[in-house]
């Protein structure tokens, strides 16, 4: 069909270099929603969070001219949004689902609502993919690996503190306890809610660094509505990694070539129209909370037991 | 021990009230900010009791939260200060579609003299945030009420019945009534066309990339025009389209064009709303027609040419009849002749004898002495579509499904 476009190499370089992007992006996010989950807090305020983040980071990478400061920035305000949901769901103890919802609503439109003067604005300050010289020039490898936006390298390696944080840390422990059984983890002296309340904080700060991701190396520059959604498939990857900081990595990466290869279909002669394709990364979700649902009801739940419930002391 | 828990239990019962609660009032919050009472502008020419009377309106409409009094205020306002309101999609920014509408609001305003507003990130796709714009302006006194993305056309119908005294028009649809309700577009592929042509003049490789938004007519015929306009000045081109399904999502639409670069296209045109495309093509050193409005200055090492909307004539024609009572709606489809339509400046490295070439169409155009749709013309499967020197007619244009010759992608 496409007659002498393209060497189907070159359209496959590019899938897997958008779908790493894609997937890096949308990793962070994720990260944050399972260290927070895995502390026992559903925070469904990803895309709000996101919206934030992205809306952050620009500024203050335009403002300061560095885009570093800008992703900084982007962190910090991200933590103290997610802290609107620590308050109410973690110390408050309402019901984690309309907080979170709300904090969708109230990030997205404060966001939009902060990026009035810089909507559309030229975006003169933006992360540069890395050049690493002779191993971003091996062929295939190059291009795929070593040419990545800093952020991509960096979503590796906040994964990797992740991984070990949780599972080989003594705080890491008494995050997961505050999890897995709030009460247990009371008793064993730790504060459930300070526990709780940083893992919302640290979710807050890496869903920021993905929406930044979009606005200062994906897209460069902020619009409304830049992160289309993209929160809640964050959202739903942390299921789809049975709250594993290396399924979701994998996951991540599976949604990435989801979202890169419907811009892809024509040079890989693909059938079907490609708007039907772009309907991937929504399907794989709903396949995903499908089979997580059939699953779930013949093993126990790889979900923190105590996932969603507030901790009041007095009602143990 | 009893009461103890017991009030423990009523504690909980309180918390648990007031954080929903609270959490409402921050979904208020948010839904304020995005619809009417934030973006409110007022004019800048009209001297003192422009400023008071926007400050009045502001008021109002907190006074008026229940809607009770939305129709006397209106009639009260109907007299003494005639104002117009625009329904935007998207935030102005600084260039694309709303950006054009709204310079098209200004032009008005300066034009007819007359108080103009507008409200901005009203989503198309929800017919109850349209709704709920719309009977704000309408309380709000507004006379003429325009709105500026096709997803509005069947609220704004709905609207334009319930009421009557107030002129709707919508920009970019096709239904109208007898009375007060019509609907204005323009020729945009005629623009279109000349951008093809210096698209086509620079390709090296004879591949252009076409990031397009939905397989609707409207972009199929830019896409035709565009093509047509190529093939004009280089037989061997080929316009390969991709599909985002989005206006507005910077992020696919960037990755759409990333797609055309690896596959080998060094020109890339598009429909949506965002620059995205075109930062894609400048980062790849490759070439960019931008669309809606001028963004010369988003990407000005690869910007080539842009296709652009002049809505100002227009606006101030429906608001100046509107305001002296001589509105009638009718379904306006203009073209290079009224002006609505043009090209953007042309980048300093477009071949001379291309820019003469582009120049000499468009006063054809200007005249009426020239057809982008007219044979012979043939389709994508080679089927001859129009025969020598037939003209398309009105009804196909208008629902052109198919794509010429030329162009490589599927329509779905």
């Amino acid at each position: 069909m496409i007659v002498g476009l393209a060497f189907p190499e070159t359209a496959l370089i590019g899938l897997l270099f958008a779908a790493i992007q894609f997937g890096a992006m949308i990793y962070l996010a994720s990260l944050g929603e399972l260290i927070a989950e895995r502390a026992g807090v559903l925070n469904l305020g990803v895309e709000g969070m996101m919206a934030m983040g992205a809306v952050g980071g620009f500024v203050f990478a335009i403002e300061t001219g560095s885009p570093w400061l800008g992703l900084l920035a982007a962190s910090i305000v991200g933590a103290l949004v997610a802290m609107i949901h620590g308050l109410f769901a973690v110390v408050l103890g309402a019901n984690q689902v309309v907080s979170g919802l709300a904090l969708t609503i109230f990030g997205v439109g404060l966001a939009n609502f902060w990026g009035t003067d810089y909507e559309g604005l030229r975006p003169d300050v933006q992360f540069v993919d890395v050049d690493l010289g002779p191993l971003s020039d091996i062929a295939w490898i190059g291009r795929i690996f070593f040419q990545q936006s800093p952020l991509a390298y960096l979503a590796l390696a906040l994964g990797c503190v992740a991984w070990f944080g949780l599972n080989r840390t003594r705080g890491g422990l008494a995050l997961r306890a505050a999890g897995e059984s709030a009460a247990t983890a009371d008793t064993a002296g730790h504060s459930v809610v300070g526990l709780r309340l940083f893992a919302v904080a640290i979710g807050g700060a890496l869903a920021a660094l993905g929406g930044a991701y979009l606005s200062l190396s994906i897209s460069p520059g902020w619009t409304v509505g830049v992160v289309a959604g993209r929160g809640w498939i964050a959202v739903a990857l942390v299921i789809f990694g049975a709250w594993k900081v290396r399924r979701v990595a994998l996951g991540a990466f599976l949604f990435g070539l989801a979202m890169a290869l419907p811009s892809r279909t024509e040079s890989f002669d693909l059938p079907w129209h490609p708007i039907l394709w772009s309907m991937l990364p929504y399907l794989l979700t709903i396949a995903v909370m499908i089979a997580g649902a059939l699953i779930l009801r013949n093993r126990p739940a790889d979900a923190p037991a105590a996932l969603g419930v507030p901790f009041r002391r007095e009602e143990r | 021990m009893g009461g103890k828990m017991k009030n423990t239990t009523v504690r909980c019962m309180l918390t648990r009230l007031f954080v929903p609660l609270l959490a409402l009032t921050l979904l208020a919050v948010a839904c304020a900010n995005d619809s009417s009472t934030e973006p409110v502008t007022t004019t800048t020419n009209q001297p003192t009791t422009t400023a008071a009377d926007s400050t009045d309106n502001g008021t109002d409409m907190d006074a008026d939260e229940m809607g009770s009094d939305a129709n006397s205020s209106a009639d009260a306002n109907d007299g003494e200060d005639f104002s117009a309101a625009f329904i935007y999609i998207s935030p102005i920014g600084e260039a694309g579609w709303t950006w054009a509408h709204d310079q098209g609001r200004l032009h008005a305003q300066r034009v007819t003299g007359v108080r103009t507003e507008f409200v901005e990130n009203i989503d198309d796709g929800s017919p109850a945030d349209t709704e709920a714009a719309i009977r704000t302006l309408v309380a709000d006194g507004h006379d003429v009420i325009i709105g500026t993305s096709f997803g509005y056309m069947d609220t704004m119908e709905e609207m334009a019945q319930e009421f009557p005294d107030v002129v709707f028009e919508h920009v970019s649809g096709f239904k109208s009534n007898d009375t007060n309700f019509g609907n204005t577009f323009g020729k945009i592929y005629q623009p279109r066309y000349l951008t093809g042509m210096i698209a086509g003049a620079t390709t090296q490789t004879n591949k252009i990339g076409y990031v397009a938004a939905f397989p609707i007519p409207e972009v199929a015929r830019g896409i035709n025009a565009f093509t047509l306009g190529a093939l004009r000045v280089n037989p061997d081109v080929e316009v390969h389209v991709n599909w985002t399904s989005t206006w507005f999502d910077p992020a696919l639409e960037g990755d759409a064009a990333d797609a055309l670069l690896e596959a080998g296209a060094d020109v890339i045109a598009m429909h949506q709303d965002t620059t995205a495309a075109g930062l894609a093509a400048e980062a790849a050193g490759a070439r960019w027609v931008s669309y809606n409005s001028d963004m010369s200055e988003f990407a000005p090492d690869a910007y080539l040419a842009s296709a652009i909307w002049n809505w100002g004539p227009r606006y101030a024609e429906i608001i100046s009849s509107a305001a002296d009572g001589t509105y009638t709606p009718v379904p306006y489809w203009g073209d290079y002749s009224d002006g609505i339509v043009d090209i953007g400046s042309i980048a300093d490295d477009v071949d001379a004898d291309i820019v003469d070439q582009v120049n000499e169409v468009r006063q054809q155009m200007i005249d009426g002495t020239f057809n982008v749709f007219e044979g012979p013309l043939f389709g994508q499967d080679d089927t001859q579509l129009l025969a020598d020197g037939e003209v398309m007619d009105f009804g196909t244009l208008l629902g052109e499904a198919f794509f010429v010759k030329g162009v490589i992608g599927d329509i779905g």
